[in-house]
């Protein structure tokens, strides 16, 4: 421990001030296009009309009548799909890192959704959910349905959500199993092999080896997806329209229609707090050696 | 701004783009202001490009065919810009404040020019309107022009206006004794009874998606129609049967209408099969197969028929840097040689009183324009504008509206209780900017009152 510690320091005196001008441009990034918005941001959900201290915005996003359906909306839907992600994304990580024949193929196609927007990503799938859309066309042609069946119908809210959650599902498991790959890639073989040795069946090295030592890739995963989930916005717009609505399609409706701007700031704000909430619930639940006092 | 796409990460870039601008305009104006050559930079952009800002064709595609078919022809270089109607009055709103402008010319809706003309932000356009009275505007739409004022504001542009559209196997089931080209609001209704009856699927279809214009639908064609008015009988009894009429007609609207945004896009996947929606929403479908679509006039109500003519005008902000650099813009575009152009390639028509369209024009575009024109002859008319003076309050407007169809007709709640909930809601948003009534609402001597 001793010599770790007097190495660390030497390392430290002969790199001098190069970390600090290397880190200091993302710094700087940070501080001005996340840090200061947001603190503005939390400023202006606290502004009162005359520019004072006021609890008005955060009175009117609650008395807001769309508001308690867009929190249950959101909320339901990052319960849903972050828990499907991450099932889906370590079964992909785990097919990738099998190293099977065509592994750069399989990563390829696994990731090709990180590369389209949201937004399109939303339109994608509503001309397949649509009446006349892929998937009914499929369903009837094949006899299963006699006519096209309404996935999009607003009377049908657990449906909708469930076209909302496939979509998601699609487009942002990936980055998860990014995550998750890079994570996997960074244990080392011979505990598998220590496994093998020791006549480990499959399911026993996932449990007791990989989940173990992958905890903090799981955990940034999580952290990140969640957070994502949270601000779910245009592929609700492009699938459910008005049919539905979520914390972040509320603040832009605040901002855009409503201009005010300090209402659509406490909607922005809630979103921060729940990530917090959420990222700080990950970090208690799943602890890494690190975190361990020794 | 209505008929054109505003796309929701379309604005949102934009609208970043337009804060960098700013940005980097106000630091412009800031060092021009300090540099001692400021008036060589002045002499400078009469001889460079003009700057257009409008709210009209804000769509890639529209902008583009505005830059390539229409202003290519001018002599000058012009940066056309299609801003949606917030950022575009913050803009002029935030030059006129610094004292100093880049925009030349502004393009927009009757209701986006009318609230910077309401401020005097807007040239006085007397010589110009004098100049071009040989271009046969519609004397209407001259009246508008001053803005409740006595001197012109802005010059008309273009017009465009709002009507139905329905596959020609739709046409086969209408009820007996109805006619398209006369339909009454409760024709509709057993048309789209019919319909299901027959194919068994709900065939109407209302632009009801987070982006559509349903709000339109109520403001310039079912109030009016069923109430003759609009704010002042906002919650009267007409109003109460005008959304019992809505929710039966909902009840044979295809329920993928909360998605619908354009409803060119379902009519021609035949998922809907009569619509309403703004001409350039269903000029598409049209345009690609005209024998398979039947373009027609608004249905009409108790008390006639509802109908916005949306007239589009040309506008010089008092900070343009190049007064008759702009004035010859205006010239340019209001020749009747553009505004065919703009009909041909846009589908928006010339705003004049004798309909003046070119002869080679797409059979689409021609359809649109027949219904539009029997739409505004129609002995029972009952002309509404698009709302005046809002500001930057006219889509808190439209929200009203919105959510109140959301609780009569979505959620299925009382509908005098929510009209009296809502009523309280749009007079607020009138109170806010005090903007008197228009048409088709009577003249108010101050703050439009909600009844």
């Amino acid at each position: 421990m001793a010599t770790t510690t007097a190495a660390s320091v030497a390392t430290r005196r002969r790199l001098g001030w190069a970390p600090y001008a290397l880190l200091a441009p993302s710094l700087v990034y940070l501080a001005v296009f996340f840090a200061l918005p947001m603190v503005n941001a939390f400023g202006l959900a606290f502004q009162g009309d005359e520019g004072g201290y006021s609890l008005e915005p955060i009175r009117r996003m609650l008395g807001d009548e769309r508001f308690a359906k867009a929190l249950t909306t959101t909320l339901l839907l990052v319960v849903i799909i972050v828990p499907i992600q991450f099932v889906v994304a370590m079964g992909m990580a785990l097919v990738v890192n099998a190293r099977l024949k065509g592994t750069d193929l399989w990563l390829y196609v696994f990731a090709l959704p990180l590369g389209v927007s949201e937004l399109a990503a939303g339109i994608v799938w509503f001309s397949i959910f649509t009446e006349q859309g892929w998937l009914n066309s499929l369903l009837t042609q094949v006899g299963i349905l006699d006519r096209p069946f309404i996935f999009l119908d607003y009377q049908r809210p657990t449906l909708l959500i469930l076209t909302i959650v496939v979509a998601e599902a699609w487009r942002a498991t990936s980055i998860v199993m990014i995550i998750l790959v890079a994570g996997l890639q960074g244990i080392p073989r011979d505990y598998l092999e220590a496994a093998d040795v020791f006549g480990a069946t499959a399911w026993q090295r996932v449990r007791h080896v990989i989940l173990p030592l992958l905890k903090p890739s799981i955990r940034v995963a999580l952290i990140l997806r969640t957070i994502l989930a949270f601000q779910v916005f245009a592929t609700v717009i492009a699938l459910a329209g008005s049919a539905t609505n979520v914390l972040a399609g509320e603040a832009y409706r605040w901002y855009q229609n409503l201009r005010d701007a300090r209402v659509a700031a406490a909607y922005a704000s809630l979103i921060l707090i729940l990530s917090v909430v959420s990222t700080i619930l990950f970090l208690l639940l799943l602890p890494t050696e690190e975190d361990r006092p020794t | 701004m209505d008929g054109r796409r505003p796309e929701v990460l379309t604005s949102v870039s934009l609208t970043r783009r337009q804060a960098l601008q700013l940005a980097a305009g106000a630091t412009v104006l800031g060092l021009t202001g300090c540099a001692p050559s400021a008036r060589e930079a002045t002499e400078e952009q009469s001889q460079g490009s003009l700057v257009m800002i409008s709210t009209q064709f804000q769509p890639v595609a529209e902008g583009e065919k505005m830059r390539s078919a229409v202003l290519a022809g001018f002599g000058r270089k012009v940066e056309f810009l299609g801003e949606e109607q917030g950022p575009f009055e913050d803009r002029i709103r935030a030059e006129a404040q610094a004292g100093k402008g880049s925009v030349a010319v502004i393009g927009g809706q009757h209701g986006d020019l009318a609230g910077l003309a309401a401020d005097q932000l807007l040239t006085d356009l007397s010589d110009l309107t004098q100049e071009l009275s040989g271009r046969g505007f519609h004397p209407d739409y001259l009246e508008l022009a001053k803005v409740g004022g006595d001197t012109p504001a802005y010059i008309p542009w273009a017009q465009a206006s709002y009507l139905m559209t329905a596959r020609k196997e739709a046409v086969d089931l209408l009820p007996s004794g109805a006619d398209v080209n006369s339909l009454t609001y409760e024709q509709l209704t057993a048309w789209g009874q019919r319909i299901q009856q027959q194919e068994g699927s709900r065939r109407l279809g209302f632009p009801a998606g987070e982006m559509g214009l349903l709000n339109r639908f109520f403001q310039g064609y079912s109030y009016p129609s069923f109430t003759g008015a609009l704010n002042t009988r906002f919650a009267s009894s007409e109003a109460e049967a005008m959304w019992e009429w809505m929710r039966g007609a909902w009840a044979q609207a295809n329920p993928q209408s909360t998605g619908y945004a354009f409803m060119q896009e379902p009519l021609q996947a035949g998922e809907v099969w009569v619509a309403w929606d703004h001409q350039a929403r269903l000029i598409e479908a049209l345009k690609a197969s005209p024998d398979d679509f039947v373009a027609f006039p608004a249905p009409t109500g108790p008390k006639g028929l509802g109908f916005i003519p949306v007239l589009t005008g040309l506008a010089i902000p008092k900070t343009a840097p190049d007064m008759d650099g702009a004035k010859d813009l205006i010239r340019y575009l209001t020749d009747p040689k553009q505004t065919a152009t703009v009909a041909r390639e846009l589908g928006f028509f010339p705003p004049t009183a004798q309909q003046q369209l070119p002869e080679d024009l797409e059979p689409g575009i021609r359809a649109e324009a027949d219904a539009i024109a029997a739409q505004s002859t129609s002995q029972a008319k009952v002309t509404s504008l698009l709302p005046v003076g809002l500001r930057d309050k006219s889509n808190a407007y439209n929200d009203v509206f919105r959510t109140t169809f959301d609780g009569i007709v979505l959620k299925r709640r009382d509908a005098r209780q929510v009209l009296a909930g809502k009523a309280k809601e749009l007079q607020e948003v009138l109170d806010s900017v005090k903007a008197p009534c228009w048409r088709p609402d009577p003249e108010s001597s101050g703050t439009c009152q909600v009844g």
